[in-house]
């Protein structure tokens, strides 16, 4: 009789299905799982170190660059640390577009957890069908910032500056041209807030598309359902937040349990799963995507009646506007220290914490009065779960690693930092 | 924040934990602090109890209190010559290894702080534990309450030095392999000790030290909150508008 051992298998850090840098060390039976270690660490950048040593608006744009595909809740998390620390409260409308573009963000998010799911389980098409609304949605993010992906918009006391009055338009191409140019320009002759009406008013039925593509789809069932069960006890064991707590049957989502910004003003529902697998958590996000279509819609109503203020009128905090500088020493004065020096947060600690699309981000922030943190620790979501990737996957066979990594929606610039 | 008001969490556990803890709520955020001896009864505690059921561990951090509430920028000093604007001081970014701060005021320097959340009460709670000794930082791992806390731990051990006493498996994380020294210690400079390129005559990635000079532009400074003060009043009375 021949002697069978297990073996070692190396999965990554290169490799299209990792995400991104994850170095997967498994311990093989066959092609079943005995061990597996995810080495991480490979993007570390030192956020939380680099954000010590600049003042506080500075670190600002590092946030969005930690979970580069829901950019400004991170942005969120961490603005609203300074906030509660400097005991000051965005104006209203700003709280509205801050919890419009958290749900922008949020449909960014899971169709890029779509479109890379369902690659990584062998279907092409849902990948297309995503980022076809995934740049529409970008062009949102360009139009009030001038940046696709990292915005650097919420800013302490409120946003950068309001929602712009036109969209920027296709010009004429050997690519788009004539009636073609015509259909893809009818979106954008008006506002900002036209153009999200009409891609809200249009986004279900896309949403219908990925459906038609996976939820009946045999071989994506095959592959999701049963697959990386987790049970809400374990869930809670394993400090899991948002989808993957959700898919598990466990109702907490902090937009209802703990509101910030304008949630407690608006009507969405909040999907839970039933079984606790990869399928349960892929209907948990599909459904998200429609819930957030609904938020953002109720938003664009309200924004669309109530012009207001964006940032606040406190110049130790906010820059005073260009031709307030021009024409006022005192302006002047403000703005040359605050884009010099910064402003000085009280000393304190506090732990704020958004419901970012992949769960609870949260930002524990340590001020010791100066015009710089003190320490900044962000907790990552992702870091939390992939934590608990030896204890689900052992048992499970190769492929099901992929369906669990996909599932779990890693994003390697939080889980490194 | 949440449902119940954060007082009453203060008083549950002032109640049930008397001297072991030293509670306190600010900002409606209820934090307490404890000695890493009663840490792993108070968590076992916190968790299992139906008064408090923190049943998840959403995170675990260190902080280094070195050079707390410094400031490298003094202006309180005025002569014939204008004020002392010198910058002056040690802090973040403005020193490599040779140069670091060494000798300690602090009484404790490190801190291990902890964050729990009680899905079925809606409740947050901040624990911290001072670590004993500076030189070789020591407490109590978490991992059998909560086993999602073990890369938290490892984070912790990798970054600050702190030495979790039972963890299982306490390797480094985030940084390389082989790597030395704890990066985000207050005394570890922020350039780092060595970089890293790939040397094509040996065709292979080599360490190198840094060739890179500190350099920070904004001093760090700290004013009352005096300024913060004034600002809010103005924008209180719309001072400008008059």
């Amino acid at each position: 009789m021949q002697e069978i051992r297990n073996y070692t298998m190396n999965f990554g850090p290169q490799h299209p299905a990792a995400h991104g840098v994850l170095r997967l060390i498994m311990e093989m039976d066959g092609e079943t799982i005995v061990r597996a270690d995810p080495h991480v660490g490979l993007l570390h950048r030192g956020t939380e170190k680099l954000a010590e040593s600049k003042p506080f608006n500075q670190s600002i744009g590092y946030m969005d660059r930690l979970d580069y595909v829901s950019m400004m809740c991170n942005e969120h998390a961490y603005v609203k640390a300074i906030e509660t620390l400097l005991g000051i409260e965005a104006p209203e409308r700003a709280q509205y577009i801050r919890t419009m573009f958290d749900e922008i963000t949020r449909i960014l998010n899971h169709l890029m957890w779509i479109g890379s799911n369902a690659l990584d389980l062998g279907a092409m098409a849902v990948f297309l069908y995503a980022f076809r609304e995934r740049e529409e949605l970008m062009d949102v993010y360009e139009a009030v910032s001038g940046a696709r992906m990292h915005a650097t918009y919420y800013r302490p006391g409120g946003v950068y500056r309001d929602l712009p009055d036109h969209m920027s338009q296709y010009r004429e191409s050997p690519w788009h041209k004539g009636k073609d140019l015509k259909r893809i320009n009818s979106w954008r002759e008006g506002s900002m807030l036209d153009y999200l009406e009409a891609f809200t008013a249009d986004f279900p039925s896309k949403v219908d598309e990925y459906e038609d593509l996976l939820t009946n789809n045999r071989i994506w069932k095959q592959r999701t359902v049963g697959i990386g069960v987790i049970s809400p006890e374990l869930a809670q064991q394993w400090g899991m937040t948002g989808v993957m707590l959700r898919g598990s049957g466990v109702e907490w989502d902090l937009r209802k349990k703990q509101p910030y910004a304008k949630y407690a003003e608006m009507d969405f529902d909040i999907p839970v799963g039933v079984g606790g697998d990869c399928y349960d958590r892929y209907l948990c996000r599909v459904e998200e995507m429609r819930q957030s279509n609904r938020i953002i819609q109720q938003c664009v109503k309200w924004l669309k009646a109530n012009p207001g203020p964006v940032m606040l009128k406190n110049f130790k905090v906010a820059p005073p506007s260009r031709v307030e500088m021009k024409e006022d020493m005192e302006a002047l004065i403000h703005h040359f220290k605050l884009f010099t020096e910064g402003y000085c947060v009280p000393a304190g600690e506090t732990y704020a914490a958004v419901e970012a699309p992949k769960g609870e981000f949260g930002c524990f922030l340590v001020s010791d009065g100066a015009n710089k943190p003190f320490r900044v620790h962000l907790r990552a979501p992702g870091f939390a779960h992939l934590s608990s990737m030896d204890t689900i996957v052992r048992g499970h066979m190769l492929a099901d690693v992929v369906a669990m990594i996909g599932t779990y929606d890693l994003v390697f610039g939080e889980v490194d930092r | 924040m949440s449902d119940t008001p954060a007082t009453s969490l203060a008083e549950l556990l002032a109640a049930r934990f008397g001297e072991t803890l030293s509670v306190s709520t600010v900002r409606n955020e209820t934090v307490a602090e404890l000695a890493a001896a009663d840490l792993i009864a108070v968590a076992t505690a916190l968790r299992d109890e139906p008064a408090f059921r923190f049943g998840e561990l959403i995170d675990l951090c260190g902080v280094d209190y070195l050079g707390y509430g410094q400031t490298e920028w003094e202006t309180n000093t005025a002569g014939g010559d204008g004020f002392s604007r010198g910058v002056e001081g040690q802090a973040m970014g403005r020193f490599d290894w040779a140069g670091r701060p060494r000798g300690n005021n602090e009484p404790r320097r490190f801190a291990s702080v902890v964050h729990l959340l009680s899905i079925e009460h809606n409740h947050r709670l901040r624990l911290r534990v001072f670590c004993e000794d500076d030189t070789l930082p020591v407490v109590p791992s978490l991992t059998l309450v909560w086993p999602g806390v073990n890369w938290f731990e490892r984070e912790t051990f990798d970054l600050y030095g702190i030495i979790f006493d039972g963890h299982p498996d306490l390797r480094r994380i985030l940084t390389d392999y082989g790597f030395v020294g704890h990066p985000f210690r207050k005394d570890f400079p922020l350039i780092g000790n060595v970089e890293v390129r790939y040397d094509p005559e040996q065709k292979r990635v080599i360490y190198e030290p840094v060739s890179i000079e500190p350099r920070i532009l904004v001093p760090r400074t700290i004013r009352d909150d005096a300024d913060l003060m004034q600002a809010k009043a103005e924008a209180a009375d719309h001072w400008r508008e008059n």
